[in-house]
């Protein structure tokens, strides 16, 4: 390509190229130097430059002189810049920035015309207007979000290889029958813990990015716990457990909260807190190596969902203080839903006591049955320092954390 | 005087409502109460002007002509007030496949050519009518392979022009004739491989749609609809979405010498009477 001035006029050779092979993306470098109203002169040997000269200049809006004024020899045509590429841009708004560090990168309300552009894009004005439910920062933004996402994605197992799914043991049947009962429980919690958030993806509006990026894993985590659980638990043929009502009605007010935060709250500080608990004397007490490989890798993912939880929480809390007694009402309305139900059911306690015990003899249930009562008070106790995280001064943190559902999730 | 502008246009495609939704919606934010109607075909819409259904139309080319000769014939008045940038000055090509041996008009001789509908102005009436001031008379001197898809709607949709693309491609025909800008997106969307065809010929520049005014507009609101056409800047971003779908960057003012090579090429092919009652014999719509 080579560029003249001649009178003061601008002109291009595109040699042979033509507008099917893009010669347009030349013309219009060139035109974009050029101001409104100002004439290209187009040299070019493809034989049918003039007829796709005059149809993409009509489509663009810009003036064509073919076979012009003689001034500069060989010239095809004269191109005069109209305005129309230049006034789409106008009112065009910047979004922010991408990386979240930066300077007014990640804003407070990002409109709802930007919709799904990338954070820091340039957007025309005038396009349509989404609405995402959740679109101001307070209500889904932690600082540590970015962090948390790189963690999560680097932290990726693959199902298939990060378990030994072929190491050898034997369990009596009832042990077994136990550890399928409680895998049985784990997957419709599972299941809750991937509704919940996926429900709440839709409606993040995307200039949070690295929030949306972070919920989208953290349903791929349950995905894949749900898979693993599964998995386990038709290991040795076994038919699945039962699920009841009380169970179902626990998770149920989970799927029914609409506010984010609270149903982040309930969700991740409290059920999936809880669940670590769970998962932690799972990955010490099962009595095969599957069940533990299982419970361990669950339980990293876990930790990261509760950090989240913790961490947006308390971002909202310290521009909000007073989201802190909406928290507390939720945990009592909650409770209040779930009082006339029976709680954790029977199976599930007793199926975690022979896990944990491992054997039939009376010295083993013992042992089982003392580790789950203090399963759940370190789960009392755990879900109360994290109250107390999040501003609960201690003694109501202990008062709230006894209301927390008796399902653990 | 009635206080709406009642439009008229034909339904070639779904995106038709959408766009007269949004200028309904434009003129409304401007004080103008308008309207439209939609109708299957141009033919049924020319007529139902003429009869006093609706004031303006967005008239095809050719449906202009039949509308011109049919008022004239009745004593009435109508006005081509305003059409877009991109109606003016178009051409249509007659082009080959680049191995071919036809390498100038008169090759076309005993061969095949493809065109679009046979009531479309820019695929068939028009090139059709260039080949005949080049000497060739079709369906005499050349087999004519139409491609009709939706007539009655005066070539609008895309699909006639983009088969005979096809049929050239697929060796079916020797020639094919089609709109300079559909010759263009053809290339893009690879209908037409880059470097596969050459043009044969291109016709003079002629206009294309336009708003026709008919008999029984109301003058002032009519004078409103021109100017808040005129008016509509492609800057706008609340009007640009508009402007994109109707395919235009500026309106502009109606012009008639644009029409004079249909006008022509429709005599030749006896598509409409000096009246501008339908003669073509193979025209279903």
């Amino acid at each position: 390509m080579m560029r003249r001035e001649e009178s003061q006029r601008r002109t291009i050779d595109i040699k042979d190229l033509s507008f099917e092979r893009g010669a347009h993306l030349l013309i219009k470098r060139e035109l974009n130097a050029l101001p409104v109203g100002s004439s290209l002169g187009i040299r070019g040997s493809d034989p049918t430059l003039s007829v796709h000269l005059r149809a993409w200049c009509r489509a663009q809006g810009h003036d064509l002189s073919l076979n012009g004024d003689s001034g500069a020899a060989g010239v095809v045509a004269w191109i005069t810049r109209g305005s129309a590429s230049s006034g789409r841009w106008r009112d065009a708004q910047s979004t922010g920035r991408p990386d979240p560090k930066a300077d007014a990168a990640v804003l407070n309300r990002p409109q709802p015309t930007w919709g799904l552009a990338a954070r820091g894009a340039r957007v025309e004005s005038g396009g349509p207007e989404f609405s995402f439910a959740l679109s101001d920062k307070e209500e889904v933004w932690a600082d540590n979000v970015p962090k948390l996402y790189a963690q999560a994605a680097a932290a990726q197992w693959d199902p298939a290889s990060a378990i030994d799914w072929d190491a050898e043991f034997e369990l009596p049947v009832e042990v077994e029958q136990a550890v399928v009962q409680v895998m049985t429980y784990l997957i419709e919690n599972e299941n809750a813990a991937l509704l919940v958030p996926a429900r709440f993806l839709s409606q993040i509006h995307p200039h949070f990015r690295e929030v949306m990026q972070l919920l989208a894993i953290q349903i791929a985590d349950e995905a894949r716990h749900v898979e693993v659980f599964t998995r386990r638990a038709t290991l040795r043929g076994t038919e699945l457990g039962l699920s009841t009502v009380s169970g179902q009605q626990s998770l149920k007010t989970l799927l029914d909260e609409p506010d984010f935060s609270l149903a982040s709250f309930l969700l991740s500080v409290l059920g999936e807190g809880t669940f670590l608990n769970l998962l932690w004397f799972l990955e010490k007490h099962a009595p095969d190596p599957v069940t533990r490989q299982v419970a361990r890798l669950t339980a990293r993912d876990e930790g990261r969902h509760v950090a989240f939880g913790l961490s947006h929480l308390q971002y909202q809390l310290a521009l909000d203080p007073l989201l802190r007694s909406r928290l507390s009402l939720a945990m009592n309305r909650r409770h209040d839903t779930l009082a006339s139900t029976a709680g954790l059911n029977e199976e599930v306690f007793d199926a975690l006591v022979i896990l944990a015990a491992g054997e039939w003899t009376p010295e083993a249930i013992a042992e089982g049955y003392a580790k789950v009562q203090e399963l759940q008070e370190e789960m009392h106790s755990d879900r109360t320092a994290r109250l107390v995280k999040l501003g609960f001064p201690a003694e109501e943190a202990s008062k709230l954390s006894a209301l927390h559902t008796r399902n653990f999730m | 005087m009635p206080e709406t502008l009642v439009l008229g246009a034909v339904a070639y495609d779904p995106k038709v409502v959408t766009i007269w939704e949004g200028f309904k919606q434009y003129f409304a934010s401007r004080d103008l109460s308008f309207d439209y109607v939609l109708y299957s075909n141009y033919e049924r819409q020319v007529e139902s002007h003429l009869a006093g259904a609706f004031h303006i139309a967005w008239n095809s080319p050719l449906a202009w002509i039949r509308t011109k000769r049919q008022a004239e014939a009745n004593g009435q008045r109508v006005a081509a007030i305003v059409m877009r940038d991109t109606d003016q000055d178009l051409t249509s090509l007659v082009i080959v496949k680049s191995d071919s041996g036809i390498k100038t008009i008169p090759d076309l001789k005993s061969k095949r050519v493809a065109v679009g509908a046979v009531d479309s102005p820019q695929a068939t009436l028009l090139p059709l009518s260039y080949l005949r001031g080049q000497g060739l008379t079709p369906e005499l001197d050349f087999a004519v392979v139409y491609h009709d898809l939706l007539a009655g709607k005066h070539g609008d949709h895309i699909g006639g022009e983009r088969e005979a693309a096809r049929a050239l491609m697929a060796g079916k025909v020797d020639a094919a004739c089609l709109i300079d800008g559909n010759y263009l997106a053809f290339a893009a969307e690879g209908t037409l491989p880059a470097g596969a065809t050459r043009v044969l010929g291109q016709t003079a520049a002629y206009d294309h749609c336009n708003f026709t005014v008919g008999p029984a507009a109301p003058e002032q609101l009519v004078i409103r609809f021109r100017e808040l056409l005129l008016n509509m800047s492609y800057d706008d971003a609340q009007v640009r979405p508009l402007m994109d779908l109707e395919g235009l960057k500026a309106w502009r003012e109606g012009r008639l010498e644009g029409y004079r090579a249909l006008d022509k090429a429709v005599d030749e092919a006896g598509f409409y009477d000096a009246k501008g009652r339908i003669a073509a014999a193979n025209y279903r719509y």
